[in-house]
């Protein structure tokens, strides 16, 4: 099948505008004859969920957790992108475009990002509308912060819990619809294949996580809106349960599964302690607004640091090495994510990492500190303050902004960050890539959609800070409310799908089977055993660089893990009863698959863009080097095991913007 | 370290629950109380036996998902945090640790530490929101100014993650931290104040449906509560409430 991605002709500014005002439209009454079904509800799925519910359609909405509210997208913290130039510094909807194309290093699709960056400004607006409580300065208008990438403040947000209240706003605009009974909500239901019908997708099988029945959903449209997949690498900053599974499914049911290499390793999370370690937790990219990284230029300093003869506090400007701002004077420490991640590992990997195992840098408010309490001291009309007061009054600026961040680390490190520097280094948090989809959002199984962080659609190779937010409400709020409409319109004579057909039968057989197998497998290794291996494998081989020879034996080693773990896989319980393990037992399996293609997709692109360094190709400074005939998106068809996997291209066309090497210096 | 655990197994809501003693052993004090139980879960299914089933998603004290009343403190013994943020350095080696699930009338235990908090999303579906559609049609973001510290106040309220640390701890099993906590959002910027009068009397008419109890003003709420929920908001519901009645 030939990849059509449905792009409208026309200037990139007029295409939404003009697409709009041309697609097919469901009347009111015949909305309530049509069913939808979202699977998660984070930003995007919540978001649309209330959205499509409120224009008419019967939604039924499916997320794992007991609560809708629960959704990964709640633990964002730092902020959200929008075109408002309220600070008058030179924003605009071409420069949003033009920072997320360039930060995605070229590869994204550029009308994708334009409509983004478009209805970004919108997003704010019924935010606010809806009660979420941004930041606001005296004047009582709303405050806004720098991310990493840009030269100007667009980012709002609500302390450093940005996402938790966005998600709380949709969350809201759900319970309205759910108080109507527009949508029907499955809490601790987990989707665990889509049914396709006469080429549509028609429904979903889902697993009741409580009683452990399977059970059938139809719809005359499926929407995935379940996140992306960095947990494929075991530790990540994702949630527990945070999974792969609905992505992999449609994937496997024929929605091409694009640039699934394309992986954002975040520089700034609490470093590894242990072996018994979970997850990784994140300290927002937002703090680099206010905080200096480095690490000692001595390498005398850092063995005295690791041995703790020396505390970091003890060492002079002079003797500490700023590499950002060394390095990438234009942006410092606000450079985007993936050349901040090479940049510490750089730094480490050449032995001055801080901490005992090598794998820590600095991040330090203590200029700001003084900074801020200056400013203070000077409103408040202290004469002369001491050093102390002054740190004092910079600390409580700093609080304001950033308290619940600085909570956090203390819990964890059991260090105040406010008296030392904090230590972080990089750690997967988020995935471009996932399942491919044209510009009206709809894989290549028709009826089929997929939004937010599980498409790939937006940002090429590497997302900018506080756009993930952004992509989730645009598509949830005001892109895919109009474009499934265009789909629907032809289903207004369907009527209700009947879930007695041979498709649903089938599917259900499959799934049941599946569960049924865990459970009698009874075998030596448990599913975390497995996870945990499969996580070693991906960090280490297709993590922050990777090359040719990492990358065929990874491929070699995942299809051997998947075989033992089909064969050896423990899984205790019943299938009919809440069984945790058994609910990750298929997560894995997934993962399992998903690993593999993951490494041949980096291995099949022979260059660094954004995220994916290659090693053997770089510039002479170590910066990732884009080859031009892979200005492409891969689109991979299943075709049984991931080694079978055909690779589809989509090229793409950068007509708005110019093609350059990407420099932050 | 070293421990004993002490902790609830129930097979499911309708099978009686009972405490069931285990061991584990070199536990580092880095490590989460949830890693920990990790360790005593992969002990387990490496034995054959059924894990211990306990909520728990982001593991970094935002989803409101960890649920475990420690030693008889909800999120056990630190205070400002979730039990997963908890440290095993708050122990010592040689104590034993008593874990059970969140209990009230109103949160029926699901599976060992898994209890049922879906009243709280109830609550929410009778008045938790503001009633305007999602079109993006509204008018600017900065058309009605909002005093900061109506902002600030608003956005601690809106802080609470639902996680129920308020309910268990409550003598009475309260729910009305959590009410008082949205209803004091919305009270607080201007964007609530159309609906404030019937989304307060249809949130408590809720809160009272699902046999949650009445406040006596304890105050343990505020002192469990992970996110540090002010009990302001309960006098400001109440007040809200009065005001409604009016």
């Amino acid at each position: 099948m030939a990849l059509d991605s449905k792009v409208p002709k026309g200037p990139i500014k007029d295409k939404w505008t003009a697409y709009k005002n041309h697609i097919n439209l469901v009347n009111p009454a015949n909305k309530r004859n049509i069913d939808v079904i979202v699977v998660g509800t984070g930003l995007a799925g919540g978001s649309a969920s209330a959205t499509l519910a409120e224009l008419g359609y019967n939604v039924k909405s499916f997320a794992y957790q007991d609560s809708p509210r629960r959704a990964h997208s709640i633990a964002a913290q730092g902020g959200i992108n929008a075109a408002k130039n309220y600070q008058g510094d030179g924003d605009s909807t071409y420069r949003l475009f033009y920072d997320t194309v360039k930060g995605g290093d070229y590869r994204s699709r550029e009308a994708n990002v334009y409509r983004l960056a478009e209805v970004s400004a919108n997003i704010i607006d019924q935010c606010v509308a809806q009660g979420v409580p941004f930041a606001r300065d005296y004047g009582g208008l709303l405050d806004n912060r720098s991310f990493g990438g840009v030269l100007v403040s667009r980012t709002f947000y609500a302390k450093g819990q940005t996402g938790q209240q966005l998600l709380l706003g949709a969350y809201s605009a759900m319970n309205r619809q759910i108080a109507r009974g527009k949508i029907e909500m499955f809490n601790r239901h987990e989707m665990l294949d889509v049914v396709v019908v006469d080429g549509k997708a028609r429904g979903i099988i889902a697993r009741n996580l409580v009683t452990g029945e399977i059970e059938r959903h139809s719809a005359h449209a499926v929407v995935i809106a379940s996140g992306g997949y960095g947990n494929v690498y075991f530790l990540s900053t994702n949630a527990m349960g945070s999974n792969v599974t609905a992505g992999w499914k449609v994937h496997k049911k024929g929605a091409y599964f694009a640039n699934p290499c394309y992986t954002q390793i975040h520089p700034t999370c609490i470093p590894r302690s242990g072996d018994y370690q979970s997850k990784l937790t994140l300290m927002s990219e937002s703090l680099r607004n206010d905080g200096r990284i480095w690490v000692p230029k001595n390498m005398e300093d850092v063995l005295a640091i690791r041995e703790g003869s020396r505390k970091p506090t003890d060492l002079s400007e002079e003797q500490r090495d700023y590499y950002l701002e060394r390095r990438y004077p234009a942006f410092g420490n606000l450079v985007p994510r993936d050349v901040a991640s090479r940049a510490a590992k750089e730094r480490s990997d050449a032995g001055y990492g801080v901490n005992a195992t090598g794998e820590a840098v600095y991040l330090d408010f203590a200029a700001s500190f003084e900074r801020y309490g200056k400013e203070q001291a000077k409103i408040n009309n202290i004469q002369n303050p001491t050093k102390e007061k002054i740190k004092e009054l910079g600390q409580e600026i700093v609080k304001a902004k950033y308290g619940n961040l600085f909570q956090m680390y203390e819990k964890i490190v059991d260090e105040n960050p406010y008296e030392t520097p904090m230590m972080i280094y990089p750690a997967v948090h988020y995935t471009m890539g996932g399942v491919w989809v044209d510009y009206n959002l709809m894989t290549t199984i028709p009826g089929c959609y997929a939004i937010g962080e599980a498409n790939f659609s937006d940002h090429g190779a590497n997302r900018l800070g506080a756009s993930a937010l952004m992509q989730g409400l645009a598509d949830g709020y005001f892109v895919l409310p109009y474009t499934i409409g265009d789909y629907l319109a032809d289903d207004i004579r369907t009527g209700e799908i009947s879930t007695e057909t041979p498709e649903f039968e089938a599917a259900e057989k499959a799934v049941t089977e599946r569960v049924e197998f865990f459970i009698n497998n009874k075998g030596a290794h448990s599913v975390d055993y497995y996870h945990k291996k499969l996580g070693k494998i991906m960090w280490d081989k297709c993590g922050m660089s990777r090359n040719a020879e990492g990358l065929k034996i990874a491929i070699e080693e995942i299809s051997e893990l998947r075989k033992d773990f089909w064969e050896n896989v423990n899984v205790p319980g019943t299938t009919k009863e809440y069984n945790e393990q058994l609910a990750k037992a298929g997560r894995v399996a997934d993962f399992l698959e998903l690993g593999e293609l993951f490494a041949k997709d980096a291995l099949v692109r022979e260059e660094s863009a954004g995220g994916h360094f290659r090693e053997e190709h770089q510039t002479e400074e170590g910066e990732a080097k884009r080859i031009k005939e892979f200005q492409f998106v891969s689109a991979w068809e299943y075709k049984g095991e991931p080694k079978d996997a055909v690779l589809h291209k989509e090229a793409l066309a950068y007509e708005n913007i110019e093609v350059k090497e990407r420099s932050y210096k | 370290m070293n421990l004993t655990l002490k902790i609830w197994r129930q097979k499911d809501s309708k099978t009686k629950g009972q405490m069931v003693d285990y061991k584990v052993t070199e536990i580092s004090e880095h490590m989460s109380f949830l890693e920990m139980m990790d360790v005593l879960n992969e002990q387990l299914v490496n034995a054959g036996e059924q894990p211990v089933a306990f909520d728990h998603d982001c593991r970094e004290g935002i989803c409101g998902m960890c649920s475990m009343y420690i030693n008889g403190e909800a999120h056990g013994p630190d205070r400002g945090v979730t039990t997963c943020q908890l440290h095993m350095r708050m122990f010592k080696d040689g104590d034993t640790i008593t874990i059970e699930p969140f209990r009230a009338a109103a949160f029926p235990v699901i599976k060992d530490l898994v209890v049922d908090r879906s009243a709280f999303d109830r609550i929410q579906h009778a008045g938790g929101y503001i009633s305007v559609n999602t079109s993006g049609n509204t008018q600017d973001a900065n058309s009605i100014p909002i005093p900061k510290k109506a902002a600030d106040e608003a956005m601690d309220a809106a802080t609470c993650i639902g996680c129920g640390a308020c309910v268990a701890t409550c003598k009475n099993s309260s729910a009305m931290l959590f009410v008082g906590a949205k209803v004091s959002q919305y009270a607080l910027l201007p964007q609530g104040q159309i609906e404030a009068a019937d989304r307060v009397q249809n949130m408590v008419a809720q809160m009272d449906l699902e046999g949650f109890g009445n406040c006596t003003n304890t105050g343990a709420c505020e002192v469990e509560c992970p996110k540090g929920i002010s009990l302001d908001n309960i006098a400001r519901m109440n007040r809200e409430l009065m005001k409604a009645s009016i």
